[in-house]
């Protein structure tokens, strides 16, 4: 086995409260991430795993345990330039056009003109905006302009990419739309992504391994490896082997949020379209 | 940041201009019009209200006492609107540095600003002497000093937290985070407040002329004219300073659509 790109060993996370009692928010949390994998971390909401993908980042630091990015501490990581991060909201400068917003972090890395121009242009064919350079982020659609802040995060070639719920303000089609466009991506790049979510279709389409969290504590419940052909398409959604293995997160996801009506839900394995009506927790 | 508009189809940009202002345009008019109509029907006397072609004819005939209190007093009002407005950013952002110093000064900011800073007038003739401007402008420094220290303050520090996690994420400066994300976030907060402060100074300079100095400031004007009964300089001066104010606040606008055309406010003037 390589070393990891991501070592978690251990971490956990305790955020004190105004009783003074602290809540976990972690619990003794390890996972391995090899290079290149796409690997998504899904649970309800309050499992923490934006959390855990904030501590990865250095965004928070751990309550305890040890996170290692390329061999190195994570804050190390952070001051190299490692990571590159979408969040929810693309978060874009309002002053800034498409072009200059994507240059960000070239100018704080201090590139040279020329330099930032380039890799712009090059960042812009990849998540095709290019004709949309010069416009401003309010002129843009909100699947356009998270394409924006995608190009952004990659513009520093990041070893590895973090994204927390990115696609969760988007509608269902533009989402699926945006969930090939980062298999693309990622296929194109060769970068490794962690990808927070708390939608089962999306977290199967997208993953090599997917990670189940269960809430209060948050903990892995089980990591599942997700063996679908690639490259995945429109097919790759009516498979069998898909809907099978929705069930199978969407089992673990129920067995680890509540124990007590999980023990019943083994057996009962849905149908395949109730599995994607109901295909989104939290 | 500056935008550079293109210079075609100017003409096309002043109709549509023109049309936009048209109604007020027509507004005002008709209110002179039935002013000066109902004025003369009612055979209202003077001194309660003079009709607009009695000021005009004053504003003509007094002009080269009118204009030159103009000057005096614009020159008080900038004077205090150019130290006030800058003393206020400088004082912005040492206190938004220091989390401490900001959550000392903050308070006392908000109160100052509903203080009657006008009150202070005589005070100020004492301190700088009566016939000194900057008696006049130190009232303008008080009064525009606290809207821009509080908008400037809170524009540098209610930066949205995902960017700023963004640019820790790159491993940004405090220098880089300060250029490159709060400082353009506190822009529009900052011509909110000049806006605001570029109508106060004329107020200030105005009411505090009130107090006494020199005679030819537009203050002592409408004091004077008013005393011997010539109501109709007194509106002449009355609307010299309005316009006055008008077009500083119109300067203060135009530079703010020219330097934050992206921001929210701004975008109705977008093509």
């Amino acid at each position: 086995m390589p070393q990891p790109v991501v070592a978690i060993s251990s971490v956990s996370k305790t955020f004190a409260t105004a009783s003074g009692v602290g809540t976990t928010a972690l619990d003794r949390i390890s996972l391995d991430i090899q290079e290149g994998e796409f690997v998504s971390l899904i649970g309800p909401s309050g499992c923490g795993k934006s959390t855990l993908l904030r501590v990865i980042g250095d965004l928070t630091a751990p309550s305890d345990g040890t996170i290692e990015v390329n061999g190195k501490p994570a804050r190390q990581a952070r001051m190299d330039r490692d990571y590159g991060i979408v969040f929810q909201a693309p978060v874009l400068f309002d002053w800034r056009s498409v072009e200059a917003n994507v240059a960000l972090p070239l100018e704080i890395k201090g590139m040279s003109r020329t330099q930032r121009e380039q890799r712009v242009g090059e960042m812009l064919d990849l998540v095709e905006l290019r004709d949309f350079a010069r416009h401003y982020p309010y002129q843009l659609s909100g699947g356009m302009q998270q394409r924006v802040s995608i190009a952004r995060a990659l513009a520093l070639e990041p070893r590895i990419l973090l994204m927390d719920e990115p696609f969760g303000a988007l509608d269902e089609m533009t989402r699926e739309r945006m969930n090939s466009e980062v298999q693309r991506i990622w296929e194109r790049t060769g970068t490794t992504i962690v990808f927070v979510t708390h939608s089962i279709p999306e977290a199967v389409f997208l993953s090599t391994r997917v990670a189940v969290m269960s809430p209060r504590p948050g903990r892995i419940v089980e990591v599942i490896d997700i063996d679908l052909p690639r490259p995945r398409n429109e097919d790759t959604r009516e498979s069998k082997r898909y809907f099978e293995l929705i069930t199978d997160v969407r089992e673990k996801l129920r067995g680890g949020h509540n124990s007590a009506d999980g023990s019943g839900a083994g057996s009962a394995i849905p149908s395949a379209g109730r599995t994607l009506a109901e295909g989104s927790v939290g | 940041m500056t935008a550079i508009r293109p210079v075609e189809g100017t003409g096309s940009r002043l109709v549509r201009q023109a049309r936009y202002h048209l109604p007020a345009v027509v507004v005002f008019f008709g209110v002179l019009i039935v002013w000066e109509i109902t004025v003369a029907s009612l055979n209202l006397r003077q001194f309660i209200l003079p009709k607009p072609s009695v000021i005009a004819t004053a504003l003509n005939a007094e002009w080269s006492i009118i204009g030159k209190a103009a000057g005096n007093t614009l020159f008080e009002a900038l004077g205090g609107l150019v130290i006030g407005v800058s003393a206020g950013v400088a004082t912005a952002f040492a206190v938004s540095r220091w989390g401490r110093v900001r959550e000392a000064i903050l308070p006392i900011a908000i109160g100052a600003s509903a203080v009657p800073i006008i009150a202070a007038a005589p005070i100020m003739s004492i301190w700088f002497g009566i016939l000194n401007p900057f008696a006049k402008m130190a009232i303008v420094i008080l009064l525009v000093f606290f809207p821009i220290l509080v908008n400037v303050v809170r524009g540098l520090t209610q930066v949205d937290a995902s960017a700023l996690e963004l640019m820790r994420a790159s491993a940004a400066s405090d220098g880089q985070i300060l250029r490159k994300l709060r400082i353009p976030n506190a822009l529009p907060f900052f011509f909110t407040g000049l806006k605001v402060s570029t109508t106060l100074s004329l107020i200030g300079a105005v009411v505090a002329e009130y107090f006494g100095g020199s005679s030819e400031v537009l203050g002592r004007v409408i004091v004077q004219s008013s005393s011997r009964l010539r109501f109709d300089i007194t509106w002449a001066a009355i609307v010299v300073a309005a316009v006055t104010g008008i077009v500083l606040y119109l300067v203060a606008m135009a530079a703010e659509r020219a330097i934050i055309p992206w921001h929210a406010s701004q975008r109705r003037a977008e093509p």
